[in-house]
């Protein structure tokens, strides 16, 4: 499905420095019985957004003022570990936010990201300290995909993402036509593959 | 005059991928198209899946080589085969069996002999085979690195690519080589050494690799063992974990149904014989471990990697330098209700979990019995028993292990994940503690506020029994016959 592009945004940013959010965090359990994409806004960091009546927690960063417009956050490394589902970042967009910046992904959590045009950079520590200043400060910054630049009042960094990745991004390219262009490819290799390893093919 | 070219010797990680390249998408062919051989499906990961195809109007490139298999959501109760109405009133069990039949995959359902947890029936049917490139919509799917096949965990739009392509956009990862030699101790199990490897290189310790096990402890180990540790392999990050086959894997293929036989088996043997990593390959890390240094361990914090010997005590977050890790240690332990100083083996549980794709295999239930029978659960605990598959559940029946379990205090259910990530109604309450066989001990993860330590499916039984977790060592076997 084509993704939504990606190329300048200015906005708030929040952080959330723990290591090792799970996708479990991300998107509780109890969002993940449907069989569409929708409605899993509310899902989004669930435990730690509300309390038991549904309350917003005054505390979480996404309830306070200015971050709760914010449309990117920085987070401590390892994010989105765990569990495959995509409901994680379904969400995420759902809420608004439109890229992350970390120290590391996990991989599954990486991908998805790409598949659904949410901007996914890791960047260094001192990047990611400089990210955190600004949004401690309520800082809103630009993101810009063109220049891969971030900026604010107190200066600028730049980051760099795969080419064909990027251009997915700013295009909000359909992955499934893209690959499809090369059925004659596939086709040709799953034929010569079946042959050299028979016991695959179907009996 | 002619020049001979070597090519320069390669993991059988990169001979997996370079095997099933259609074609590079860079110019140094680090991401690249990958043909995948074939997928298992379940009820929640593929709806969205199914419904960008029908919206796209595009088929299922091969039916024949996905399996479709209920296994999230579904009831665990012993009684849930009488209530033929339960799958069509639940939505995704529902529009899986409309999905299916539609695009003409086999389906497990609720009701059929063989249901069960994904990445234990696939290798039970003989459908996971060495050389192979498996990608499915669960993590855990790394488990099949214990036939020598790639498998690796996709998200919905993955799926969806796949299904309607055969193939990936795959990026190229790095290559770990984990070695462990020697003999594991006794009451020191295949779960006791990921957990090991977890807890040494981190959570993230293998974000962008793919991991070969190797080393004298691994060749000895069976394929359940085997399975568990490539299982969570993906708890420290890496999206692939492979093991060179070898007679192991050939003897526990010999029997099942799908796997290759007869003159299709000479040729695929001779193939499989050929999958390992070249002499002289070279890894861009290795990190080796003494399996004799390896105890039974428990997590103790909200991350696979927060875990010791069930011999340490809860760490004390002060003596963290790093002020990330501090800050990570203290939310951790008051998430537990612990606090720091503490023996592992005075925490006290509510409740015993043994099941999930890492320790729901026949192996595994046997373990568990060995220190059950003769003992009983105490009279705290709530105790829970999930078999890997319905063919597990018959299994242990006919050897008389159900009755172990039951005579004890367990509740002896049908197959399904349950309480690894309880989104059926097999859920912990807030607070309560659960001594559990799973793979995460995430915050919430089985049920808002429920508190998990991970452990071996025998040390799971030794925390039912005694009411706390235990050393298993301490304990022995129960009731000899």
């Amino acid at each position: 499905m084509p993704t939504e592009p990606f190329i300048c945004r200015t906005a708030h940013i929040a952080a959330l420095p723990a290591a090792n959010i799970d996708t479990d965090v991300i998107m509780p359990k109890v969002f993940l019985k449907g069989v569409d994409r929708k409605g899993l806004e509310a899902g989004v960091f669930h435990d730690l957004r509300f309390d038991e009546q549904g309350s917003p927690l005054p505390d979480f960063v996404l309830n306070r003022t200015p971050w709760d417009k914010s449309e990117f956050l920085v987070a401590g490394p390892n994010f989105g570990c765990g569990s495959s589902r995509e409901h994680a970042v379904w969400g995420l967009l759902q809420l608004g936010i439109r890229a992350i910046f970390t120290e590391s992904f996990a991989g599954i959590f990486f991908d998805n990201c790409a598949r659904n045009g949410l901007l996914a950079v890791e960047l260094n520590a001192d990047k990611i300290a400089f990210l955190t200043s600004l949004a401690e400060a309520g800082e809103r910054v630009s993101v810009d995909l063109e220049s891969q630049n971030i900026s604010a009042p107190q200066g600028e960094i730049t980051f760099h993402i795969d080419e064909r990745r990027r251009r997915m991004l700013m295009n909000g390219l359909d992955a499934i036509g893209m690959t499809l262009e090369w059925r004659e490819d596939i086709a040709a290799f799953q034929d010569a593959y079946l042959t050299t390893y028979p016991w695959l093919a179907p009996q | 005059m002619a020049v001979c070219v070597e090519s320069a010797p390669r993991t059988l990680y990169d001979k997996l991928v370079d095997a099933h390249t259609v074609r590079s998408l860079d110019d140094e062919a680090r991401e690249v198209l990958l043909y995948v051989d074939r997928t298992v499906l379940n009820e929640y990961t593929s709806p969205q899946a199914f419904t960008g195809l029908r919206e796209a109007g595009r088929p299922v490139a091969r039916p024949e080589a996905a399996l479709a298999v209920v296994d999230h959501v579904n009831s665990t109760e012993p009684g849930r085969a009488e209530d033929r109405n339960a799958a069509s009133r639940d939505i995704q069990m529902s529009y899986f069996a409309r999905n299916c039949a539609e695009f003409g995959i086999e389906l497990f359902d609720l009701f059929h002999r063989q249901q069960g947890i994904e990445h234990v029936v696939m290798p039970e049917l003989g459908l996971v085979l060495p050389g192979m490139v498996i990608a499915a919509g669960d993590s855990h799917t790394t488990t099949y690195g214990a036939f020598g096949a790639l498998g690796f965990g996709i998200g919905t739009s993955d799926i969806e690519h796949m299904l309607a392509t055969q193939t990936l956009v795959y990026r190229r990862l790095r290559n770990m080589k984990i070695e462990v030699t020697g003999g594991l101790p006794l009451g020191v199990t295949a779960k006791d050494l990921i957990m090991a490897v977890i807890s040494k290189i981190g959570a993230s310790g293998a974000n962008g690799f793919a991991i070969e096990f190797a080393g004298s402890t691994i060749e000895a180990m069976s394929m359940e063992g085997r399975m568990t540790v490539c299982n969570m392999a993906v708890e420290c990050g890496a999206r692939g974990a492979v093991i060179a086959p070898d007679e192991t894997v050939f003897a526990y293929l010999s029997d099942k149904p799908r796997a290759p036989k007869g003159g299709g088996l000479s040729a695929a043997l001779k193939h499989w014989m050929s999958l390992k990593s070249d002499p002289g390959a070279s890894f861009d890390k290795t990190v080796q471990l003494e399996a004799r240094e390896i105890a039974p361990m428990v997590t103790w914090g909200t991350s696979p990697d927060q875990a010791g010997p069930i011999t340490d005590t809860i760490p004390d977050p002060e003596r963290e330098v790093d002020p990330v890790r501090q800050r990570d240690y203290r939310k951790a332990i008051d998430y537990m209700g612990l606090a720091p100083g503490l023996p592992l083996a005075d925490i006290r549980i509510d409740r015993a979990f043994i099941g999930s794709c890492t320790n729901a295999r026949i192996e595994d239930l046997r373990a568990a019995a060995t220190i059950l029978k003769g003992r009983t659960v105490a009279t705290h605990v709530k105790a829970l028993v999930v078999p890997g598959s319905s063919e597990v559940r018959r299994q242990a029946e006919r050897e008389g292990i159900a009755r172990i379990f039951t005579e004890a205090g367990f509740e002896w259910r049908q197959s399904g994940c349950s309480m690894c990530l309880a989104m059926n109604d097999d859920v912990a309450a807030a607070g309560e503690r659960c001594a559990s066989s799973t793979n995460r001990n995430f915050e919430g993860r089985q049920g808002a506020g429920a508190r998990t330590h991970l452990m071996s499916p025998a040390m799971v039984a030794a925390a039912a029994v005694t009411g706390h977790l235990c050393d298993v060592r301490t304990l022995g076997g129960g009731d000899a016959d």
